[in-house]
């Protein structure tokens, strides 16, 4: 593995990282946990194989781990109230909190395979095999999450008048 | 109209610029004679430029430096070697290290306890919510045997725990919430027995209250609130009594529960 290559994928494995857990230090400390299992377990890695869907499988297993063995982070309440995460400012920021809020509101399994299709613009099948699922559950959890992300947002624009939605 | 039907992976592809050029050409047919899917496929575009624009500019941050010299081998590192004592090595040195920060922090946090006890200082240390969310990841996911006595006992579990515990403890009522008691445990804490009740909403849902009677400070504490991955608690001080509340739910959600929780202790 090369060092210049692996330097070219961590400011994707933040980005990654940010949105799914929304918080930057949280983000930080799970690309910092990929990088380290990836170095641990190289020999895993076949030379000339995509480096990047290798690294993100390790991040979506380590997220898969730390969701089932959870580690002690603890916060202040008011520390947590001022916890906004760093954005540059932006003339459709609100539309984007929206959407970031909304993101937070998709299971886990649904929010992943929507980022890595919007951000990374993996193929569904790479995305299947980082992952580790059939590429029909790719498909359907992607269509869910979409849906999902689309009703919330309409939701929550509707504002105080009542859609029916089918 | 093609001879195939347009299904909904077609879409999400035509979203996603992933179909051949004639398959596409049928899907933008489609979407022509169908305007509200049409309109659902535009959203998701939108989505996904939002979500870029959103998220992108983390790709131009800076990089911190522990990343960046992540970029090299770390020196413990062993390469190209078998797995088992490969993994063994790392995880020896992970649980060393993870030993050694909680003993320090844990010695220090005691030290700065009495000391400086202020807010944060307390929320970092105390040992309360982290006993109280292991105490919530090893029984709540049980099954078959998520209590020791079971609330259909109700008098028995309080008189059994008051005696361990050695003063009058009893669950709240949380029905009006949605969870209704399943029962409670004894558990080992720093010095002696801890009670821990369990809950229960319709969906499943479990929600433990550890109580403590060890707080040997007597400094009462404010709502706190803590997190170990999906674990939430919200812990407090009372007197003697350490309490916390730990459940997989919404932060927000879990501090009504604590409020309403609050509430009936302090009746007491």
């Amino acid at each position: 593995m090369d060092n210049r290559a692996i330097l070219a994928e961590i400011p994707r494995l933040r980005r990654y990282a940010r949105a799914m857990l929304g918080d930057r230090a949280a983000a930080d400390d799970l690309v910092q946990d990929t990088l380290e299992r990836a170095w641990s377990r190289l020999f895993q890695w076949r030379a000339g194989s995509d480096m990047r869907a290798w690294l993100f499988g390790i991040m979506h297993n380590l997220r898969v781990d730390q969701l089932r063995r959870p580690r002690l982070a603890t916060q202040s309440i008011d520390e947590d109230d001022f916890d906004v995460p760093t954005r540059p400012t932006q003339t459709d920021e609100l539309e984007l909190r929206d959407i970031e809020s909304a993101l937070n509101h998709l299971p886990d399994e649904q929010r992943e395979v929507l980022l890595l299709v919007a951000l990374e613009e993996m193929g569904y099948a790479d995305i299947a095999a980082t992952l580790g699922i059939p590429i029909g559950t790719v498909m359907s959890r992607l269509s869910r999450g979409r849906e999902r992300l689309r009703l919330i947002m309409n939701g929550e624009h509707a504002s105080a008048r009542l859609r029916v939605v089918r | 109209m093609s001879a195939q039907p347009i299904t909904e992976a077609d879409l999400q592809a035509w979203v996603d610029a992933a179909l051949p050029e004639a398959r596409r050409a049928e899907v933008e047919d489609y979407l022509a004679a169908q305007p509200a899917e049409a309109e659902r496929v535009l959203a998701y575009q939108e989505q996904k430029l939002a979500l870029r624009s959103l998220f992108n500019p983390v790709l131009d941050e800076p990089l911190p430096e522990n990343l960046t010299a992540l970029a090299s081998p770390p020196p413990a590192a062993a390469i190209e070697r078998p797995p088992k004592p490969l993994l063994e090595r790392w995880s020896l040195q992970r649980i060393a290290a993870s030993v050694l920060i909680a003993l320090v922090g844990g010695l220090a946090g005691w030290l700065a306890h009495d000391r400086y006890p202020s807010a944060e200082n307390l929320a970092r240390t105390s040992p309360l919510p982290h006993q109280a969310a292991v105490a919530h990841a090893v029984f709540s996911p049980d099954v078959r045997r998520p209590v020791e006595v079971s609330a259909e006992n109700e008098d028995q579990l309080v008189a059994w725990l008051s005696k361990r515990l050695g003063t009058p403890v009893r669950p709240p009522k949380l029905g009006a919430l949605g969870f209704e008691l399943i029962g409670g445990r004894l558990l080992p804490g720093n010095s002696g027995p801890v009670a821990q009740f369990m809950y229960q909403d319709a969906t499943g849902q479990r929600l433990t209250l550890y109580v403590s009677t060890e707080n040997a400070t007597n400094q009462d504490t404010a709502f706190r609130f803590a997190k170990e991955g999906q674990v939430n608690v919200f812990y407090w001080i009372d007197g003697k009594f350490g309490y916390a509340l730990s459940a997989g739910i919404d932060k927000g959600k879990l501090a009504r529960i604590a409020t309403a929780v609050y509430d009936q202790l302090d009746r007491k």
